[in-house]
């Protein structure tokens, strides 16, 4: 780990205001390509269960992967590099046994992640930066997995917090600058996410920017837990987040209303990183690098984007055509919003000034 | 009312998901039947509750797990979990459980300094952690903030304190403490003035911040007395908006609008509120608030509780119930479900609608429903019908398949409306389908419509006198045609004898007189009816016949001859003429007062367009109509305000005194020099018993010189409104409307008439009137209108017009029938000896025709046509 004269927020933020900033594409299809077998994945660490598909437990049995991975996005042009650590949490951890060792993949995931923005910015003398991903688990905060009993949940918001700040601590330790809270689905899980990474700060004694992103589960625009776009924002801009955005779900071609709401509304960046298009009948996805670039050069060309980069399907190839498409546009201006009471229902509501 | 009568950016909580606030919901989660709660807190969003409280602390509850069920459960609904929540306790813990379960961006409320700052502030950093605006109390290690300077200083240091910590000023909310007032403690009078002047100055201080309280409190000593809570509940926020308070807990459903308030309650509330006492009052005003009070207690806790019941039940009872109250405010989305329930949309209006219009008709049928639910019911179907309307086009269906089909017209020359349209209403309602159109319209455009459409039945409505010749033109014309189709005759000047003795006679089809709305089901009913209708429409031509022949056979009380009936005219005694007057000529008044307007109004005729019988404001009360006659009044009084603010209307009028001599049966009016205007007026004919006179209007005019003089009053502006309750599908608020104006109206010509006895001509100077002895006519002086029985012929209104330069003073124009446009107005002649009073000319001879005819300078056939009504 370097030091730095001014704090990774600081320093994305001045950065932002120069240029587009990218960030990498998805990192399930680069492992699927690699053809890993399951004594890749178990290496030498005597779990009991098979290990085969838990993408996230090869930060400790092939860190080579994940090195080269993170690389070849580093090297495609991006100026974040996110953990491959989506699903490193002990509720996802515990369909593969792995629960123990939730820490040590989280840690070992971003000092790899360290490792490789170092290498780069060293070379280039461009500063390049680490998002601690931390995904929604499998476990929802606002719905009931029970359809006749809507007031039942499997998870309550005190432990989901314990299971993000376990997570967040050991991404922190490991030399994430950021906390990516990705892909949510649930908007209170989001909140615990945040309530966890608050607590954090105090335990690793240093500040956790949030990174947080919005996946949309319908065109209309709301997520799972049925909040609006602009209703989501005002229920986590308390987090006083370095970044907001979307991703997944869908390819830019569906996010693009959206994106537009939320970029006339965040005081803050936004980030937005869309699925290379729709999966066809396979689950493939078949939209090229040119494509996808060009449907979000248009958010770029409409001001409405401070970050880019992919989510499933996509790879360095569509990083690297994204970062010719944008190169020299301008980055989108953050917006002074006037100061009014924002409350979030599903829908939003903003009271008159008080004046 | 809903809320929105109070400025838009205000805040209204809902409080009925609050264990303190509501003694119902206590009884839900005591009970746990948490289903049951979770409708109260839809009800509250629907009734438009922008946030909603939700307040578990009871001490017979665990409150913290009553406070996260309840959370989760409606955070599975979206019709309530779209609006942001407010979790209300006065434990911590409980609040911090709720805040765990919501995923918006919620307001705590409460937290304060009561146990010092250091657990304020990290109450409050844990509100900023979890993301929440919060309600501050004003209350501080001392206690609560009673005064003005207490609220001020606690309020003022919390907020200095939480900025401290980075918490954003447009997060908090103060809440200054709502204390109840009108307690019979002295030390309590100043308490809503303290919050009001805190607020303001507050404001000032502590830029971004919002303020809130809990309504409730105030009117706390009025418990069980809804309609004195309610009262205090909207003068409080009339007051204290403008100050600054920008949110409150109240009960969305149960603001009353403040002008709709009676404005003797109004004033009581407002002078506890305010704490003032009016100088010589012998009681204090809570004294006066409390003696008022009684007056109003237990009015409408009951209905209260029905009203949040019903939205529970299944879909098909809701819509009977909507349709049977007239409830339009969920008809869109119960529709849609209905909709979604069945396959085809058409079978809505077949199935599930029409059962209930059903219910409507019979109850109505039965004399238990009343003509202004009616209209509301169908207000209620026409919306449901609009959302199905797409659907049904969508699919290529055919329409439903109605009754039969009727079309209906108000006669060319007039332009009234509004029994019209009552009548298609109702018809619709029970299933008829309602070719309507519209006003003035010629007998060409009736027949032609009337065979396009294969119509089953034509209704025809006239309000003046001409029309019911023209009706007769009309039956003639469907007699020349070969028609044979039902003839239905209404409308307030048509009579069973009328229609017996010169409608029914020039068509052979059926020809019904219908009385009223709610005789119109039943005729049409029987007339489209495959078995009875024969008979039904045999024993209207009977009944008919029979009148003509008792006419024909006992003959009329006999007339005298025109000159004998001259020779028994009233005199009036000459000692007692009217001055001249102070003002004479001609003035017109461009834009009276319409709040002024509304209280000369004669509300009796209101009721009676309704089709409720009863004199004001003993309707109220009656047993039969009172609770129609009352919801109708509140929508009325609501329109009114409504009307009344946003200057829906304008009214017009012009009065004109002139000299003015009598020459026999006519009045000459002296304009100018060589500027002479002749009004022939009628004279009762009929033989009088010994002593009684037969009267003229042209008696009440001295032939030594006197003076007379004319009006015309209109209301105008109602168009556009017209149109835009049209477009809702809204034939309430239209009638409602029409009949408000028709009350302008009168009350203009009423208002104007005190300004000229006591004022233009001013032979009543002093003149002291209570409203009822004005109702009653008990001033000087009389204003027959051309086309009433006094002064029966419609014609000398285009006189009349002239000589008041009607059209550019008043706005007032006649149609080719002399009807007065706009609709809503009156005209007449003042006529001021203390002897003039009113009478009905009634029948007059072929002597008295020819000689008016001379005297109006006609031909015998347009006189004719002029004085038919009176003529045998």
């Amino acid at each position: 780990m370097t030091t730095k004269s001014s704090t990774a927020r600081e320093a994305l933020s001045a950065a932002a205001k120069e240029r587009i900033l990218l960030t990498d594409g998805g990192w399930g299809t680069q492992i699927q390509l690699r053809k890993l077998e399951e004594a890749d994945y178990a290496g030498t660490l005597g779990l009991a269960h098979d290990q085969k598909g838990n993408n996230d437990i090869l930060a400790l049995t092939r860190p080579d992967v994940v090195a080269a991975i993170g690389d070849s996005y580093l090297a495609a042009g991006s100026d974040i590099v996110s953990t491959n650590t989506f699903s490193a949490n002990r509720i996802s951890q515990a369909d593969y046994g792995a629960e123990a060792l939730v820490a040590d993949i989280n840690r070992e995931s971003a000092r790899l992640g360290r490792e490789a923005a170092d290498k780069f910015e060293a070379i280039d003398g461009r500063r390049r930066y680490v998002a601690g991903a931390v995904g929604p688990t499998n476990k929802t905060l606002s719905l009931s997995p029970d359809v006749n009993n809507p007031g039942y949940r499997e998870i309550d918001f005190d432990e989901l917090k314990d299971v993000y700040l376990e997570q967040v601590i050991a991404l922190a330790e490991g030399g994430a600058d950021f906390i990516l809270i990705e892909t949510i689905f649930d908007t209170l899980n989001a909140k615990a996410g945040i309530a966890a990474t608050l607590e954090a700060e105090t335990r690793v004694g240093r500040e956790l920017p949030l990174m947080i992103s919005m996946t949309l589960t319908d065109l209309s625009g709301r997520n799972l837990s049925g909040h609006t776009v602009e209703a989501f924002w005002y229920a986590v801009r308390h987090a006083r987040p370095l970044t907001v955005g979307l991703n997944c779900s869908f390819g830019a071609a569906q996010l693009r209303p959206h994106v537009r709401v939320l970029s006339d509304l965040a005081d803050t960046l936004v980030m937005v990183y869309p699925n290379a298009g729709l999966p066809n009948e396979l689950g493939e996805y078949d939209e090229q690098p040119e494509t996808t670039a060009g449907l979000v050069r248009e958010w770029a060309e409409h001001g409405q984007v401070n970050i880019l980069g992919g989510c499933c399907g996509s790879t360095p190839a569509h990083i690297a055509a994204m970062a010719r498409a944008i190169e020299g546009l301008v980055p989108r201006y953050i917006p002074d919003m006037p100061v009014r009471t924002r409350l979030a229902g599903l829908e939003p509501f903003t009271m008159a000034a008080a004046s | 009312m809903n809320s929105s009568s109070f400025s838009s950016s205000f805040v209204n909580i809902g409080e009925r998901t609050n264990v303190t606030g509501s003694a119902a919901f206590k009884k839900l989660i005591l009970a746990d039947d948490f289903a049951a709660a979770v409708e109260v807190a839809r009800q509250q969003v629907e009734n438009g509750a922008q946030v909603i409280d939700v307040n578990m602390d009871e001490g017979l509850l665990d409150a913290e797990r009553a406070m996260t069920t309840f959370l989760k459960l409606i955070a599975a609904e979206p019709d309530i979990a779209r609006v942001p929540v407010m979790i209300d306790s006065s434990r911590w813990d409980v609040i911090e459980a709720g805040l765990k379960c919501v995923p918006g961006k919620p307001i705590v409320n409460s937290i304060s300094m009561k146990e010092g700052e250091e657990i304020f502030l990290s109450h409050a950093r844990k509100c900023l952690a979890y993301g929440a605006a919060v309600v501050v109390m004003a209350f501080d290690e001392v206690g609560q903030a009673d005064t003005k300077a207490r609220k001020i200083e606690i309020c003022e240091r919390a907020y200095k304190l939480l900025l401290s910590i980075g918490f954003p000023p447009e997060d908090i909310i103060f809440d200054p403490n709502i204390f109840a007032i009108a307690t019979g403690l002295e030390e309590h009078d100043n308490y809503a003035v303290d919050f009001i002047e805190a607020v303001k100055e507050l404001r000032v201080r502590c830029p971004h911040a919002h303020f809130s309280g809990g309504l409730s409190n105030l009117s706390f000593g009025f418990r069980g007395n809804e309609v004195v809570r309610r009262a205090m509940h909207s003068v409080f926020l009339y007051h204290a908006i403008p100050a600054g308070l920008d949110m409150a807990i109240v009960n969305a459903g149960q603001l009353d609008v403040y002008d709709a308030i009676d404005p003797e309650l109004r004033e009581a509330c407002e002078d506890v509120i305010l704490n003032r006492k009016a100088d010589g009052e012998e009681l204090s005003p809570t004294e006066r608030l409390i003696a008022l009070a009684e007056r109003y207690k237990g009015k409408d806790a009951a209905q209260e509780k029905a009203a949040e019941e019903w939205r529970g039940w299944e879909v098909r009872r809701r819509l009977e119930h909507a349709l049977v109250k007239g409830i339009d405010a969920h008809i869109v989305a119960d529709t849609e479900e209905m909709r979604l329930a069945m396959d085809r949309p058409i079978e809505v209006i077949e199935g599930p609608l029409m059962d209930g219009m059903n219910v409507v008709g019979d109850l109505f049928g039965s004399g238990k429903m009343f003509l202004p639910q009616v209209v509301k019911s169908a207000r209620v179907m026409k919306k449901a019908v609009a959302h199905l309307l797409p659907f049904i086009e969508a699919q290529k269906e055919p329409g439903a398949k109605g009754k039969g089909k009727v079309v209906m017209a108000t006669v060319k020359g007039d332009v009234h409306d509004i029994g019209k349209n009552i009548v298609g209403v109702v018809l619709q309602c029970n299933g008829f389908e309602i070719v309507d159109l519209g006003v003035m319209v010629p007998w060409p455009k009736i027949l032609e419509t009337a065979r396009e459409c294969d119509a089953d039945m034509i209704g025809l409505s006239g309000l003046i006198t001409p029309s019911l010749d023209e009706m007769v033109t009309v039956a003639e014309e469907m007699q020349r045609a070969g028609m044979t189709m039902p003839l239905l005759i209404g409308g307030a000047t048509t009579s069973k004898v009328h229609t017996a003795l010169r409608i029914d006679p020039a068509y052979k089809g059926p020809v019904l007189h219908v009385l009223d709305a709610s005789r119109a089901v039943g005729v049409a009913t029987a007339l489209v009816s495959d078995t009875g209708r024969e008979a039904f429409v045999t024993g209207y031509k009977e009944d008919y016949q029979h009148i003509r022949d008792v006419r024909a056979n006992k003959g009329q009380s006999p007339l005298v001859p025109i000159a004998d009936a001259r020779a028994n005219g009233f005199a009036i005694d000459e000692h007692i003429r009217p001055f001249p007057p102070e003002r004479p000529g001609v003035h017109a008044f461009d834009n009276w007062d319409l709040a002024e307007l509304a209280e000369w109004f004669d509300w009796t005729p209101f009721f009676r367009a309704w089709e409720l019988a009863g004199v004001y404001p003993a309707i109220l009360d009656d047993e039969i109509v009172g609770e129609s006659a009352r919801n109708l009044f509140a929508d009325a009084r609501a329109m009114l305000a409504t009307i009344i603010a946003e200057g829906w209307l304008h009214a017009r009028g012009v009065a004109g005194l002139w000299p003015c001599r009598r020459d026999g049966d006519d009045v000459i009016i002296h304009l100018e020099e060589e500027r002479h205007v002749r009004i022939p007026f009628l004279r009762q004919q009929i033989a009088k018993r010994e002593g009684r006179p037969n009267m003229c209007l042209a008696d009440f005019i001295s032939p030594d010189g006197d003076w007379i003089g004319g009006f015309s009053v209109a209301i105008h502006g109602i168009e556009p409104h017209l149109a835009r309750f049209k477009a809702a599908h809204d034939d309430y608020s239209d009638i409602l409307l029409k009949a408000l104006a028709d009350r302008f109206a009168e009350a203009f010509a009423e208002r104007l008439h005190a300004h000229v006895r006591t004022d233009l001509w001013g032979y009543a100077p002093g003149e002291q009137l209570t409203p009822e002895a004005i109702i009653k006519e008990e001033y000087r002086g009389i204003r027959p209108a051309p086309g009433y029985p006094a002064c029966p012929d419609h014609s000398l209104k285009p006189i009349l017009f002239d000589l008041l330069d009607a059209g550019h003073n008043s706005g007032a124009t006649l149609t080719d029938h002399f009807a007065m446009l706009p609709t809503a107005a009156v005209s007449g002649f003042y006529f001021g000896h203390p002897d003039a009073s009113y009478f009905g000319v009634a029948r007059v001879g072929e002597d008295q025709l020819g000689d008016y005819a001379q005297r109006r300078g006609v031909d015998l056939a347009t006189a004719t046509r002029w004085l038919r009504p009176n003529l045998d």
